[in-house]
Order: C-alpha cells, then sequence, then structure tokens
C-alpha cells in the first residue's frame, strides 16, 4: 500500500484478493427528459429515431440474453428476452407515436409512453414489481441511444475493469460477465449485502461501504485489495506488485492452511468456535472449527418467560454436542445478572450492573437452577463422543472455583463425563490464578472482560474503546500470569475472547503459554494460517516483545517485528 | 373474426414464461390479436398490455382475431398446463 494520500478510499473489505485495472462507473439513472419538451423538426424523422432507439435497444438485450445462453446462465437469458420483447412492444412504439403527432419532443414523447404502461403494470401490484424495475431500466437504455447519455447498467468494456456502483442489485449481477470484471467497488452494502455475497461466490476481490467511490472519475487506475479494504487512487506499479504477491502468498496460505491448527513447527492449538446456540454450529464447521472454546447458554434462558426445563436444555446440548464428533465443547453456564436480566429471576436494581450479581455470583444464590444445568449436560453427555468441558463464568478467587467444581461433580459431571473449569476475567483470579489452577481442570480467558475490569473501564462505552484493544500490556501480563499457572500445574489455558480472533496477536497468546484459542468463525481460516507460518519460538519472542511495549500500539509494532510472514501476507 | 372464451390454467396466469410465449405466438399472426378480461381489451401482441392485464390462474379470457388458426393455437397455450414452453409448430 502506498499508505497516508488523502485520495486513497477505505471501505470494508468482503471478498479478499487484490484488483487494478481502470474504473468504469455503473450508471444508475438517464435524466428525465424535461416534461413540456416540443418536436423540434420533422415528425417522420423523429418516429423513426425513436423507433431504431427501440430496435437498437431490443438487439443489444437479445445479443446480451445469447451471451448469457453461452456462459449457462439461463435464469438471466430469461430476464433478457423478456426485457427485449419490451423494447420491441408495438404498444410502446404506438403510444410514442402518437404523441411525438401531438407535437411531443421525440426523447419526451418516449419517457411518457413508458410512463403509460409502467403506470399499468405497476397498478397490477404484487409480482409485477419487478417488472416495473425492468421497465425503466429498458426506458432508460433507450433514452440513452437517443440523447446520446451514458448507457445505464453494467458497463460493457472490451478490457477488464473495476467496476463501481452505488450498490449491486441481483438484476445488475444476473448480466456480469466475471470474466471482465477485475474487483467491485460498492458506495454502500455491507459484508452481507448482495454485492458481497456475489462477490464471494464469484471469487472477485471486493471492497463494500467505500464512501467516495462514486467520486472516482471513469477510466481512473486503482488498486482494490479485498483484504483490507483499502482503494489505492493511481497506484505505482511496484505498489501493485507488491500486493498482487501478498495477496497470492495469502491465497496459497488460506488454502494449504487445513485440518487442526497448529504451529509451523506442529504444535497443536486447537483452533474452536464460539457460539451463541445450535443455530451457530454449521458457520463453524464450515470455517473448519475443532469444536467448540465458548458456548453461551443465555439464549435458552435470556428470552424465556420461565426457567427452561431440563430436557429443553438436555435436547439443545445434545445437538450441539453431537455435532462435533469427537472434538471439543466448552459450555459456559448461564452469564445473567443485571446488564442481562431474566424474566424470571428477577435481579435487583444495581448501580453498578457489571460489578453486581452476575453469572456464577448469582447461581450462588440459585443453586438449584445451576444444578439443573449442570444435571441436564451431563445428560446430553451421555449418548455423545465429544469431550465436554463445563465452565463457570465471573469466578473471582479459588472458592468461587471450589463451590462450582463441587456443585459440577455432584450434579453428575464426574471426571470421566467432563472437565470442570472456570473462565478468567477477573483481574484478581488471574493475578492468582495459581491458586485457582489447583481447583479446576481448566481456564479459559474471557479478554473482553477481563480489558474491562483491568482498565475499569466500561465496555459498551465508545469513548473509552482504546481501553478495550486486546494488545494493551497490562492485559497481556495478565494473559501470562494466568497461562504460566496453568501450564506449571499441568492444566490448559484457552482463550475464548476476540483477541484470539487477531491472527498476529494469536500467535502472541500462542507464546504467552495459551493451548487453545475461541474466536467467531469467519476469524478461523486466517488464523490458522498465520499461526501455521510461524514456529512456537517465534510465538514465544513476539510475546515477549509486546510486553517491552509501554502502549497498545507500541506492543503490536514490536510483535509485528518478531512475526516475519505476516508481511510477506500482506497482513 | 374467430373468438374463444378461456380458463387460464398455467400456475402463474399470463406471467413471466407463459405471457412471453403467448405474446411471441400471437406476434406471429398477420392479423390484429385481441385478448379480453374483464370487458377490457388489448393487443395481444403487445408484452406491455397483456403484462397490464394482470390475468391470473383460473380467469376467464377471450382470445379473438380474423386468425381462426392463430386464436386455436392461443386458446391450447393458456389452457394446456403440461406445455407452455415453445409455440407449436407456428407458421
Amino acid at each position: 500500500m502506498t499508505g497516508d494520500r488523502t485520495a486513497d478510499i477505505t471501505g470494508v473489505g468482503v471478498s479478499p484478493g487484490v484488483g487494478a485495472g481502470p474504473v468504469r462507473a455503473m450508471v444508475a439513472r438517464v435524466p428525465e427528459p424535461p416534461a413540456g419538451q416540443r418536436l423540434d423538426g420533422d415528425a417522420e424523422a423523429a418516429k423513426r429515431a425513436a423507433a431504431e432507439a427501440f430496435e437498437a435497444v431490443g438487439a443489444d438485450l437479445d445479443a446480451r440474453a445469447a451471451s448469457a445462453v453461452e456462459r449457462d446462465r439461463a435464469e438471466a437469458a430469461e430476464v433478457l428476452s423478456a426485457q427485449a420483447m419490451m423494447a420491441r412492444d408495438p404498444g410502446l412504439a404506438e403510444v410514442t407515436a402518437r404523441k411525438i403527432d401531438e407535437g411531443t419532443g421525440t426523447a419526451r414523447a418516449v419517457h411518457e409512453a413508458f410512463g403509460t404502461f409502467r403506470e399499468l403494470i405497476a397498478g397490477a401490484g404484487g409480482y409485477m414489481a419487478g417488472r416495473v424495475a425492468d421497465l425503466d431500466d429498458i426506458r432508460d437504455r433507450v433514452l440513452a441511444v437517443l440523447t446520446g447519455a451514458p448507457m445505464p447498467g453494467v458497463p460493457n468494456s472490451d478490457e477488464p475493469f473495476i467496476l463501481v456502483a452505488r450498490d449491486l442489485a441481483p438484476a445488475d449481477t444476473a448480466l456480469i460477465d466475471p470474466a471482465k470484471i477485475l474487483a467491485f467497488v460498492t458506495a454502500e452494502g455491507g459484508p452481507t449485502s448482495h454485492s458481497a455475497i456475489l462477490a464471494r461466490t464469484m471469487g472477485l476481490p471486493a471492497v463494500v461501504a467505500a464512501p467516495g467511490a462514486l467520486e472516482i472519475p471513469d477510466g481512473t487506475r486503482v488498486l482494490v485489495d479485498g483484504a483490507t479494504g483499502v482503494v489505492t487512487v493511481d497506484p505505482g506499479e511496484a505498489a501493485v506488485q507488491r500486493a498482487e504477491q501478498a495477496a497470492n502468498a495469502l491465497a496459497g496460505a488460506l488454502s494449504a492452511a487445513s485440518g487442526p491448527g497448529r504451529t509451523a513447527d506442529g504444535k497443536p492449538v486447537p483452533l474452536l468456535a464460539n457460539i451463541g446456540g445450535p443455530g451457530d454450529v454449521p458457520g463453524a464447521l464450515s470455517h473448519g472449527a475443532e469444536g467448540v472454546g465458548l458456548f453461551r447458554t443465555e439464549f435458552l434462558f435470556l428470552d424465556a418467560a420461565t426457567a427452561p426445563t431440563m430436557e429443553a436444555q438436555v435436547e439443545t446440548y445434545r445437538a450441539v454436542l453431537s455435532a462435533f464428533g469427537n472434538g471439543r465443547v466448552v459450555v459456559r453456564t448461564l452469564d445473567a445478572g443485571a446488564d442481562k436480566p431474566l424474566a424470571f429471576l428477577p435481579a435487583g436494581e444495581e448501580p453498578n450492573p457489571a460489578l453486581g450479581e452476575r453469572a456464577l455470583r448469582m447461581m450462588r444464590h440459585h443453586p438449584d437452577m445451576l444444578d439443573t444445568q449442570l444435571r441436564a449436560l451431563a445428560e446430553a453427555a451421555r449418548g455423545t463422543s465429544a469431550q465436554l468441558w463445563v465452565m463457570a463464568p465471573m469466578v473471582a478467587d479459588a472458592d468461587d472455583a471450589a463451590y462450582f467444581v463441587e456443585a459440577a461433580r455432584a450434579a453428575g459431571l464426574s471426571e470421566d463425563v467432563a472437565k470442570v473449569g472456570v473462565m478468567v476475567e477477573i483481574p484478581a483470579a488471574a493475578l492468582r490464578a495459581r491458586d485457582i489452577a489447583g481447583e479446576v481442570d481448566f481456564f479459559s480467558i474471557g479478554t473482553n472482560d477481563l480489558a474491562q475490569y483491568t482498565f475499569a473501564a466500561d465496555r459498551q462505552l465508545g469513548s473509552l474503546a482504546r481501553f478495550q484493544d486486546p494488545w494493551q500490556p497490562a492485559l497481556l501480563d495478565l494473559i501470562h500470569e494466568a497461562a504460566e499457572a496453568a501450564n506449571r500445574a499441568g492444566k490448559s489455558c484457552g482463550v475464548c475472547g476476540e483477541a484470539a480472533a487477531d491472527p498476529a496477536l494469536a500467535c502472541v497468546l500462542v507464546g504467552l503459554g495459551v493451548s487453545g484459542l475461541s474466536m467467531s468463525a469467519p476469524a478461523l481460516p486466517l488464523v490458522r494460517a498465520v499461526l501455521g507460518a510461524h514456529t512456537v519460538s517465534q510465538c514465544m519472542k513476539a510475546a515477549d516483545a509486546a510486553r517491552r511495549g509501554t502502549s497498545a500500539d507500541t506492543a503490536r509494532e514490536l510483535a509485528r517485528s518478531a512475526l516475519p510472514r505476516l508481511s510477506a501476507l500482506g497482513l | 373474426m374467430a373468438e374463444r372464451q378461456v380458463k387460464v390454467a398455467t400456475d402463474v396466469g399470463l406471467h413471466a414464461r407463459p405471457a412471453a410465449v403467448f405474446v411471441q405466438t400471437a406476434a406471429v399472426s398477420e392479423n390484429e390479436v385481441g385478448l379480453t378480461k374483464d370487458g377490457r381489451r388489448v393487443n395481444a401482441k403487445s408484452i406491455l398490455a397483456v403484462l397490464g392485464l394482470d390475468v391470473r390462474n383460473g380467469e376467464e379470457i377471450t382470445i379473438d382475431s380474423d386468425d381462426e388458426t392463430v386464436v386455436n393455437r392461443l386458446a391450447g397455450l393458456v389452457t394446456d398446463t403440461g406445455e407452455t414452453g415453445a409455440p407449436r409448430n407456428p407458421r
């Protein structure tokens, strides 16, 4: 990337890869010919010009239909053939001719003729709404031929180009020839917009939500990076080459990195998914999750009028457990409280809900509810081969940990049924992890809450967002403390906060002694690739380097310099 | 002048593909072809007019033309639910 020139545009990268070439903007609308426009010249010549414009558009649409057939796009071909029929419609020609005879200007007469049918069709409602859009598109094409205005829709060009648009509708994209398009850039849209999905399906680099993209003049050369979301205007050849090399390296690393997570020198690091319910399982599996590192069970409770029955819980837990074969599924028991209130268990008003009676603290007052959940988990584990791990949120000290382990064992989660552990998200628990390690089978560090409590900074407050940066050296120290304590006691220590989703930080976490990483599923492939490109000793050096930083930014920079493969992958 | 009143049997009525096939078939005739629903008569060779009539499955329509062959062919198209594809044996 050439860096900070203000002309560059940053959006959201939604489909990785790079494309460089000239910009061609999609023309959305042809301006309406002014009302009251009068015919200037011979009516017969005007009628001929209109008829030729209808025919030219019909012929162009037929040609596009034929080319869609060649590309096996039957559905697109049918839409285009129907549009060609509309352009050649005798009714349109008739109404246009009559209006010209009445003295209306040619373009205006065409516009009004389309208006007549538009009203007729819009009046039919329902299914016909889509035909109105088709009709408007044909009208604009005919007007473009008549007036010499730029042709609307996806531009036709022999030279491959970067397609720039406000957003892309399905009707536009049905006509796209992927061989002619190097990348998409849209001013609007998000990661789940039609443009983004289409780009990923076609394997084209794409950047969405890039305001300013529409201001780039047609023909300008740009470099689009679909991973970083940066659109570089007028890039040098060297920048294009660097970007292409990095994209190739990244694509190679992503496709080569499959199977279980491991470092370049072969140390296994299980890569797991954070899920909120059985609905997230397919996404986790499709991104190659080896198991679940954080199964949040709140969804069973939060919207319910009454506490979920044991049977309902068993069914849900079993659905998740059976999806992962022999994999690990780490279930977090109910994390509710004043900030996440339950309809059937009113919590008192608290001045500081984040510091109040939530999660395990709340369950200690409602042991029956905790017992039901733990029994449901024990029951669900019967008959499935997954490794069940169960953990409590908001554990402050060894007493909390001992309470939870005792409750779990009493509920049937014996050592041969499940591992029992705790979340480390309170600084006290990290500082005295050695006391807790003796009580439990494992730790899982929740970096989001650990940051909130370490910096006394509400994670909901945007103005304090810098304290949520997981590269903060104080946070890294606490993670190190907890991981060391676990390792010394021969226990495992994972991370299940968003920190694990940052590929560079994932390496640092491994260097700090963390043994498993859990994150939102889409982050898994990149973390797998980057981890697989670095050795344990490189990760340890990066961890040491990061902890020498005095701020999140310096920690990040120092760690990056110890992770040589990052820049080669364009990260 | 031939005229036939028929009940439309195609699932989508006279929309989408059946409408396109209907209009293409009508266009083959050298004579004028009319389509009437609820007393409104339109040019059967105009896809826009036919779509604008919004003919649904189960509705009664009347087809008229001096060309009896095309009237019969069009009536066959809208009543034959099995075959909504290409017009058969156009002249």
